[in-house]
This record gives structure tokens, sequence and C-alpha cells, in this order.
């Protein structure tokens, strides 16, 4: 049949292929990242419709304190930045280097969800005072979730890179690479959630 | 970085049940999972039939008699939830993509198998759940729009239940896509190229494009959504000063794709089915592509048309009405493309290719419905009516089911090993044909002169033609019990078909029927031309 190509070279290849392929985990992961922006991109836009066109009742509270969330976005920068590091002497066989910046890392995420729940027990509004506390309280919280889950991973990851008998070496570097991924893309959501929540 | 194939995966494969077993287990082979996908969505079909049947009862008469105007609602909005999230997405996607895409692109298994698996499993605890939740406290009454204030006022434990359900199925509808994304864009085996690809792989990647892009918003909605229920929030409540018609643009964010999610899959797989029982090159394969993907950027702005009557600014109709006719472009090329394939070609009359046709009936007649519902004036003297409910039937039964019958009639025999009774399956065309056509083609007219959907009594002036409708609708009943006598009878003793009984020139037909566990025995074939079918009788000759 004319269809087939049944050439040595192509067959060899392909069976080359079979055995080992190229690693789309990252691929999938990316996709997966790509699904989860485009639910807060629909809580963002919700946020926005409901700005325009519904106003808040007289005397509901607009102004929002800047001080906790300043501080929380420098906290996730710096997170980013520390994760960055953990990859890097991961990189280098320096594993108990990297277990401590992921520590830190992690340290900086929990610091993170404290201040936001001090920030939330010192709210003057709660969740159904009006519009604009839900949708506040729907961001954040469901930010928060992420940043949550991140921090677990990140204290899994932080485990399984332990000298003897960890599974997180130069070799297998995935995990760490698919949590620091994770992790860049929470704090890349909390800055458009601070431009549009806090300073818009 | 390479990942080698861990040689424990093979023994823990040989541990794994053998025959019909394997598919009640955690299997990770993806034509059993496909196997699991399409049985599982028949039975949900065989219960969202059930539950139009009642609704026709019901409607066959001007009073509400056969069942109480609460449980109507049930019926209504279980029937709805259950054809579209249980049947026609799994088994138009999960089913057939499952089955052929590794195939196609030469793969031995999908991209993610284990994730794959994951996928099925969550549906059939969430079918479950939403089918018991009618003996809990009465299912949700909504409609599958699950319209607030609707939502909010009728009882809160069937309509929370209702969108749990939803969240789970739409979870597994998300790592299915992606999956395919996955496996179309990276599993290609190598000298494979993207526009060598077979038509429905093309479908396929741009629905799970539409899946991951608007799949989560519908997830965050009806997260806000049971935040109103449950914690008295106000996001689609007015009395606490919220907005209903945000919920209306979120939803149809989701909604509008999901049709396309519903139907360009059956584009796909159409596109399999005529070249090959037509022994005719698929004519225009790149317009096709384009077409595809045209419909996908299209598809994500058109949302807006479900709400015309939803006090749209006069902006947003003109925009709206000219996006949705714009898709009428890719759509109809598509569609002379499939004429054009059938042009001249050696037509086999069979089953396959009369269920194909009767979509190509049925579509353009839903199609044409759909241009004339986009424009502004029409879409609010029929919104709300039975011609809505008669035009997406037609897109979605006429076209999409038929197709998901003519599916099984040419791709039994490689699952099986055997051959379908021919006989029966042109009864069950010709019962499904007739029975579509005198159960919706009516409610154009009852819609036009406004009988409006979603209720259980209506003026006795439509009671004749409600009649016919019902009449159409038993007789579709009728139409599964052929359907499942052949599929039962070939099963146990049906003709044995061989490895190519149809003579098709795609990849999965190059190996033995039923296929081996990773699909070939020795390498995946290079299959640079899949429908190229006159070359190769030229050359017999």
């Amino acid at each position: 049949m004319t269809t087939l190509d049944s050439s040595k070279e192509i067959q060899k290849n392909n069976s080359e292929f079979n055995e080992t392929h190229e690693d789309f985990r990252m691929f999938g992961l990316i996709t997966f990242l790509i699904a989860d922006g485009m639910t807060f991109a629909g809580f963002f836009a919700a946020y926005l419709t409901y700005k325009a066109v519904n106003p808040l009742p007289d005397g509901a509270i607009y102004e929002l304190e800047l001080p906790i969330p300043t501080l929380n976005t420098i906290l996730l920068l710096v997170s980013s930045a520390t994760f960055h590091k953990a990859g890097k002497a991961l990189l280098k066989d320096k594993n108990s280097d990297s277990q401590k910046w992921l520590f830190f890392t992690a340290f900086l995420g929990i610091i993170f969800l404290i201040c936001q729940l001090f920030e939330y027990f010192h709210l003057p509004f709660g969740l159904t005072d009006n519009l604009f506390a839900s949708t506040f309280y729907a961001l954040t919280g469901f930010h928060g979730l992420h940043v949550t889950l991140g921090t677990l991973m990140i204290l899994i990851i932080a485990w399984q890179s332990r000298i003897n008998g960890g599974r997180l070496t130069s070799q297998n570097m995935f995990p760490l690479e698919a949590v620091e991924l994770y992790w860049h893309f929470v704090d890349g959501i909390w800055v458009i959630l601070f431009i549009i929540l806090y300073l818009l | 970085m390479t990942i080698s194939i861990d040689p424990q995966k093979t023994n823990n494969e040989s541990l794994q049940p053998k025959g019909w077993l394997r598919y009640f287990s955690f299997s990770l082979d993806h034509k059993v999972i496909g196997i699991q996908y399409l049985v599982c969505g028949f039975l949900f079909y065989l219960i969202g039939g059930t539950l139009a049947s009642a609704i026709r009862i019901e409607l066959a008469s001007p009073m509400s008699d056969f069942m109480p105007r609460d449980v109507y609602n049930q019926v209504l909005t279980l029937h709805g939830t259950i054809m579209i999230f249980l049947w026609i997405v799994p088994v138009v996607n999960g089913a057939f993509g499952n089955y052929l895409i590794p195939f196609y692109v030469g793969a031995r298994d999908m991209a993610f198998p284990r994730l794959n698996a994951v996928a099925f499993w969550l549906i059939p605890p969430s079918g479950l759940m939403l089918v018991a939740s009618y003996f809990v406290e009465g299912a949700a009454q909504a409609g599958w729009t699950a319209y607030p204030p609707l939502s909010i006022t009728t009882p809160q434990s069937g309509q929370i239940i209702w969108i749990l359900s939803v969240l789970l199925l739409g979870g597994s509808s998300i790592f299915g896509g992606i999956n395919f994304i996955a496996t179309i864009i990276k599993l290609r085996r190598p000298g494979l190229k993207l526009m060598q690809l077979p038509m429905y792989c093309w479908a396929m990647l741009g629905t799970s494009l539409l899946v991951v892009l608007s799949t989560p918003v519908l997830a965050g909605t009806l997260i806000l959504l049971s935040f109103d229920i449950i914690a008295h929030t106000g996001f689609f409540n007015p009395v606490l000063g919220g907005n209903v018609v945000v919920y209306q643009h979120l939803f149809w964010f989701y909604s509008h794709p999901a049709v396309y999610i519903m139907v360009l899959p059956a584009f796909g797989l159409v596109s399999e089915i005529l070249p090959v029982h037509a022994r005719k090159p698929l004519f225009g394969y790149t317009t096709m592509v384009f077409s595809i993907m045209g419909i996908v950027v299209l598809g994500l702005v058109v949302w807006a048309h479900h709400m015309f009557t939803s006090g749209t600014p006069p902006w947003m109709r003109l925009f709206f009405t000219i996006a949705t006719a714009f898709i009428a472009v890719p759509t109809g090329i598509k569609f002379f493309n499939w004429v054009a394939t059938l042009w001249g070609g050696k037509i086999s009359i069979n089953s396959a290719m009369l269920f194909s046709c009767g979509f190509i009936i049925n579509f353009v007649f839903g199609g044409i419905t759909g241009v004339a519902l986009a424009q502004v004036p029409f879409d609010i003297h029929v919104h709300d009516t039975y011609f809505v409910v008669a035009h997406f039937h037609y897109i979605v039964y006429g076209g999409t089911v038929f197709i998901i019958f003519s599916s099984i009639y040419h791709w039994f025999p490689k699952v099986t090993g055997k051959m379908l009774n021919e006989k029966l399956g042109i009864l069950h065309f010709i019962i499904t044909f007739i029975g579509f056509n005198l159960c919706f083609a009516p409610q154009h007219w009852l819609g036009l002169n406004g009988m409006p959907r979603r209720v259980a009594e209506y003026d006795p002036q439509f009671q004749f033609v409600n009649q016919i409708s019902s009449l159409g609708a038993l007789l579709m009943a009728i139409s599964t019990i052929p359907f499942l006598i052949n599929v039962f009878l070939s099963v146990r003793n049906g003709k044995d078909a061989g490895d190519n009984p149809w003579n098709a020139l795609t990849p999965e037909w190059l190996t033995s029927s039923p296929p081996p566990v990773e699909n070939w025995e020795g390498e995946a074939p290079l299959v640079e031309e899949p429908y190229g079918y006159g070359k190769e009788i030229s050359e017999q000759k």
C-alpha cells in the first residue's frame, strides 16, 4: 500500500519513541494552569461587571487598608525568588541548600496566609454584608485556597528533597519544577488580584 | 529530558482482570476507558430517554395530569442535565476520543493514562448522585441552565447536589481535554505531520481547547451560585444587591461553547465515516481544519445571543448577532465539503452511511433555525418557546446523536471483531429518522404560535400538534429496541468482521480487530494519507 511508509529509518525512530519519549507532564500542567486561570478570569470579570453596573448601598465600605496586602504582595514575590533559588541549588546537587530554600518559601507562604486571616478578622465587613464584601471574600478566599495547596505541596517536596532516601534529585527535577510553576502562577494571580481589588 | 517506560507497569498489566471484568476496573488502557465511557453514557441515555418519554406523555394532554408540576420540573431538569453532561459530552468526546485518538496519532496510549482513568471514574458517581437526588428531597427544578433566582428559591438540597454533580463532571471534562491536547500535540509518532492527521484529531483538538478555556468559568460560576444558596450571599440575588444577568453571562460563556463541545467531535467523526463509505478522499481537508479553528474562535465570542431578552444593550445585540451569523460561514464550508465528498462517490448504503446522511439533513435544518434565532427581532419573538427546543434538539439529537449511532455502526467491527446486522441497523435508522422528525419538526410550529417551553400545562389549541410530537417521541423510544437487539445478537454470534471490513485507510483499521493491548503487534504504521481512496482503487485495478 502506498499510504504505508515502511522505510527502516522511520520504524527505528518510532521504536525508540515508544520506549522513551519526551516528558510532557509540564505541558499538561501548563494546560491545566490555563484552565485554572480561566476560573480566576471569570471571577475577575464578574467583579469588574458588578463594580461597573451594581452601585453599592449608601454607607457601604469601599476603602480597603493597603499595608497588609502590600506586605503580602512583597511576601509572595520574595517567595517566588526563593523558590527559584531552591531549584538552582538542587540542579547543583546541593540538596540540603535546596531543602532550606524550600522550607523558607513554605514559611513565607504560611506568613502570607496568617496575614490574610489577620486582615479578614479586622475588616469592618462580613461575607454577606453587601455585594462588594461577598466578591472580596470569594476572590481572596479562592486565591488563599491556592496558596494553601501550594504551601502543602512545597512542604511535601521539601520532605522529598532530603539527602538520604529523598526522591527529589537533580535527576528527578520534575516535582520541583511543577510546584515552582504553580507557585509562580499563584503569585501572578495575586498581583492581578491586588491591582484589581485593592488599587482600582 | 526523557522518561522510560517502567517495566513494572507491564507486569502490573498482566495482573489486571481479563475479559469483561476489566471494564469494571481502574484500567489504564485507552480502549477499555473508551468503552467504559460509551457504555456508561448509553445507560444514562436510557435514563434520560425515559425521562424524555415522561415529559412527552405529560404533554400529550394540556392539563398537568400525568405528574405534579414540581415533579415535571425535576424530570425536565434531570433530562437536560443527564443528556448533556452524562451522555453526549462523555460519549462524543470521551468514548470515541479515547478509543480513536491514540490510533490516529500512532501512539500506544493516551499521554496521561492515569489521569484518563480518573476522568472516567468521576462520571458514574456524579451521575448516580444526580439521579439519586430525586429521592432525597426532590431533584433540582431550575432546568439545566440553573438560572437564579429560580435556582435560589427552589428546594435547596436538590440544587446543591446538582451543582456538585456538574462540578465533578466539569472536572472530568477538563482532565479529558488536557489529555487530548497533550496527546495530539505531543504524542504524535515521528514523521507524522499535523496536516496529515485524520480530521477527528483536529475536531478533538478544537473541542479540547474550548473545554479547557470555558469549563473552568462554569465551575467558578457554580461555586458562586452555591454560595448564594448555602451562605445567602447576594452574587446573583437582586434582593441583596446582586445581578442575575452576570450569572447568565458567565453561564453562557461556558454553555455556548458547550454546544460546540457537543457538535465539533461529531463533525470530526462524520469526516471519518463519509470518505470510507463513499470511497473518496475527504473534500477540502485544509478548509476543514481552518473551519474547525474558526468555529473554536468564534464559538467563544457569541454567548450573549442566548440573552437577547435579558435587557442586553443595543451594541451587544449588534455584536453578538453579527458574530453568530459569522459562525454559519465555517459551518457551511464543512457542509459543502461533506456533500462534495459524497458527490460522485461509490456510496454504500449501509447503517453508518444512512445515519451520517441523516445527520447532514437534520443539522442543516437546525443550522438554518440557528441563524434565524441569532437575529434579534426574531429571537425576541420566539425566546423561551418551543421553537428553541426544536432548534436545540435538531442540533444535539439530529446532529450529534445521529453521529454517535453512525459511529457505533462504523467502529463496532473494530471494537468487537463482529459485524452488526445491517437489516436491523437500517430499521433502526428508519424508525429513528421518522420518529425524530415527527417529534421535533412540529415543535417549530408550536413555538412560532407562542407555546412556552418548560411548562407542564398549555393552551388546549396546541393539543393536536403536541400529540403528533409525542407520537414521534414514542417512535424514538421504540427505535432503541432494534438497536439493542442488534448489539446483543451481534456480540454473541455476529458475522466475523476481519481486521478491515470497510477497506478503510485510517490507522485504527491497520491492526487486528479487536486491537491488541498496546494497539499494534509491531510498529505503529505511518499513515500519510488517511483519505487516499481514489488512488488506491486505481492502483488495485
